[in-house]
């Protein structure tokens, strides 16, 4: 019945009705959206306009809610703060060497995975054992085989002494020796799933390519530049841009192996200074945590931005 | 160049672990392809058509026997160093790559002496794609190109090389049917220019009966038949290679030889002279749809003489195709109950839809008698 009004309304009215029928679905179209919409808003929007808020407050207190005045005085100390500058040289530090190197040796991984025919599935599944599990248990691991205690040198010095080189204190020693415990684990602990994602790529790889390419005589190496590289760089890149997010992100590996006073320890990231700042130990400054991780933001997204631009520029299809 | 086959024989271990026997895709080929030819390899899906074809181009290595390009032995020799050129089913293009870049990948393969400067490159891949006539679309992508485009660039690239053999798979499957009967035809007018010896695979007898020079007929992995396309379907040796060419397919029924006559039921379908030293037994009778003649009018007006090749059979339909006619019916000696057999005849006859049987007269030559054992031609 409404149906057969409904096409006697259009024959009659056809412009209105079509109109009235637009605007009918735009506004279901919304009230589907809208239990998103509100958690969204609730949880994402609304904090994120508070932080902006905040960094632009002096001095704010969030058990009384006021503040001295507003400006760029939170910006100011952040950006002076040697704690902070620290921080930040340690993140790019880690992000500049552990997000290609990690992508690189997961791509030879996969490649050496993806070659093998016996026991392929029980070799994924050992590669695949860190992403499951836990960082602290894994932190725990390497601090073990890493640090140098007064009644040994650990696992790692004992290695070393058979060439006759170290002790090096990792843990608690020379910067450089931090930092490169650092990143042999930051690189062991997002390699699983990089390979993960790089093999299934390959192996989406349709086989055929590899066919033609052979009865044409191409090399190996070609083969691999030509054909393999191009077909997979769409999750290459899908992996260095998450990659980079999460390196820059970095805080519980740190912790997991250097313990909570990371400035004491010079090996603070960014999110641990912004951490610091609204529960450690010289904290309570929400002012100075919402300047730090806005900061944060402006350079997670502008290399993201670099990133995406690099990949259009370089895409295959 | 002519390609030749000695015993050459393929068997792949059985998918499913716990059956012993080997599955063979390739039975003792040990046949000639002359030079310069379109050959055509036909078989139902599953026979070993395309595994014959990844023998010949080096994909795969046979069990035993040999392969010859002229007098030269290839069976140890790699794919590359082959000079086969191969058109894969699904094409193969590189997605990431030009029309123009696609074609020219092969040639920048060449190393030493061999290889070849930029111009060189330039002129070679357009010369390929004049060949397929494809000069327009160099700047493309594969995705940005239709079906049939992207067969021409395929068939461009395995070109570019000047192989000694083309090999295609399937050529046609990934087409739209008036698409198909268009590119068919551009594949034999291709071979045509090039001369190059061309072998491809396909299912379907059509294709392959209307522009191969030679048809090679398979099944389960061993050849059945080999012989010019017309030669093949007016001769067959065998039930297999009668039923599996010609569209309608052919009718089969069951009959038997007594006397020296070709019986259907109680119909004669052969009189005396034509069934001579063949001794009395059970047959298979095939009949092509064009080798029924209606009988109508005849039966009508009383001439029947009964005395030979009188076909009854129960009508079903009649299809009207405008340039002939399709007569369907039925008919209790058809080798599997019930099927639905088929005629062909001039839509100068005028059939009654409305009667409920229908009489043929039956082309001598139409007619294929196979032994009821081994399947085999009888006459």
């Amino acid at each position: 019945m409404s149906m057969q009004q409904d096409t006697k309304i259009q024959s009659a009215k056809p412009k209105n009705s079509a109109k009235l029928l637009k605007r009918l679905n735009a506004f279901k179209a919304w009230l589907y959206l809208l239990p998103a919409l509100v958690f969204l808003g609730i949880f994402m929007v609304y904090p994120l306009i508070d932080v902006l808020v905040y960094s632009f407050e002096e001095g704010y207190n969030s058990a009384s809610q006021t503040s001295f005045g507003t400006g760029w005085f939170n910006y100011a100390y952040v950006l002076h703060d040697p704690y902070f500058l620290q921080a930040v040289k340690n993140t790019f530090i880690i992000v500049i060497i552990t997000v290609p190197l990690s992508t690189l040796l997961a791509l030879l991984i996969s490649l050496a995975l993806n070659s093998i025919k016996k026991l392929k599935e029980v070799f994924q599944t050992i590669f695949f054992l860190p992403y499951v599990t836990n960082t602290l248990a894994v932190g725990l691991v390497f601090m073990i085989m890493f640090k140098k205690t007064p009644y040994t040198d650990g696992l790692i010095n004992m290695i070393l002494a058979i060439f006759k080189t170290g002790p090096v204190d990792f843990i608690d020693g020379p910067y450089w020796a931090k930092m490169f415990v650092m990143c042999f684990y930051t690189i062991w602990v997002v390699l699983p799933f990089k390979v993960l994602i790089l093999t299934s790529a390959l192996a989406s790889v349709d086989e055929v390519y590899y066919k033609a390419a052979k009865i044409d005589g191409t090399s190996r190496f070609r083969m691999f530049t030509h054909i393999t590289l191009p077909m997979i760089s769409p999750m290459i890149f899908y992996l260095v841009i998450t990659g980079f997010i999460g390196a820059f992100k970095a805080y519980s590996d740190e912790v997991a192996i250097f313990g909570t006073n990371l400035n004491s320890a010079g090996m603070n990231t960014i999110v641990g200074y912004v951490y610091d700042m609204l529960y450690g130990d010289s904290g309570g400054y929400p002012s100075y945590a919402a300047a730090a991780a806005l900061i944060l933001f402006a350079i997670v997204f502008t290399i993201t931005v670099v990133n995406l631009l690099i990949s259009k520029k370089t895409s295959i299809r | 160049m002519k390609i030749r086959f000695d015993g050459l024989t393929k068997r792949f271990p059985n998918r499913n672990k716990k059956i012993k026997s080997e599955v063979v895709a390739v039975d003792h080929f040990t046949f000639e392809i002359p030079d310069g030819k379109l050959v055509g390899l036909l078989g139902p899906s599953g026979c070993g058509k395309s595994t014959a074809l990844n023998l010949i181009c080096g994909l795969e290595t046979p069990t035993e026997g040999k392969i010859f390009f002229d007098d030269d032995d290839v069976t140890d020799l790699p794919a590359e160093n082959r000079g086969v050129g191969m058109v894969f089913q699904s094409y193969a293009l590189y997605p990431h790559l030009t029309v123009k870049k696609n074609i020219m990948f092969p040639l920048q393969n060449l190393k030493g002496d061999q290889k070849l400067t930029k111009e060189q490159l330039e002129a070679k891949a357009l010369e390929a794609a004049k060949i397929v006539q494809i000069e327009e679309l160099m700047d493309r992508k594969p995705n940005e190109m239709s079906g049939g485009q992207q067969q021409r660039v395929a068939i461009a690239r395995a070109l570019v090389k000047m192989p000694r053999v083309l090999l295609l798979d399937e050529p046609l499957s990934n087409l739209d049917a008036r698409l198909r009967i268009q590119t068919r035809e551009e594949i034999k007018r291709i071979q045509n220019t090039t001369k190059i010896t061309t072998i491809f695979v396909t299912h379907d007898q059509e294709e392959a009966m209307s522009i191969s020079d030679l048809i090679v007929v398979m099944k389960d992995g061993a050849v059945h038949q080999i012989g010019k396309p017309q030669e093949v379907y007016d001769s067959p040796v065998n039930l297999f290679v009668a039923k599996f060419l010609g569209t309608p397919p052919i009718n089969v029924f069951t009959g038997r030889i007594k006397d020296g006559k070709l019986l259907i039921g109680e119909d004669t379908i052969l009189g005396k002279d034509c069934v001579k030293d063949t001794k009395d037994q059970e047959v298979f009778i095939g009949i092509r749809p064009e080798g029924f003649l209606l009988r109508e009018d005849k039966e009508k007006n009383g001439k029947l003489d009964g005395k030979n090749g009188v076909f009854h059979a129960d009508l079903l339909a009649i299809e009207v195709m405008g340039r002939d006619t399709s007569v369907v019916f039925s008919h209790s000696s058809s080798e599997i109950e019930g099927t639905r057999l088929r005629a062909i005849v001039s839509s100068d006859n005028q059939i009654d839809p409305e009667s409920k049987t229908v009489a043929f007269d039956v082309n001598p030559k139409k007619v294929f008698v196979f032994s009821k054992e081994t399947q085999e031609r009888l006459l």
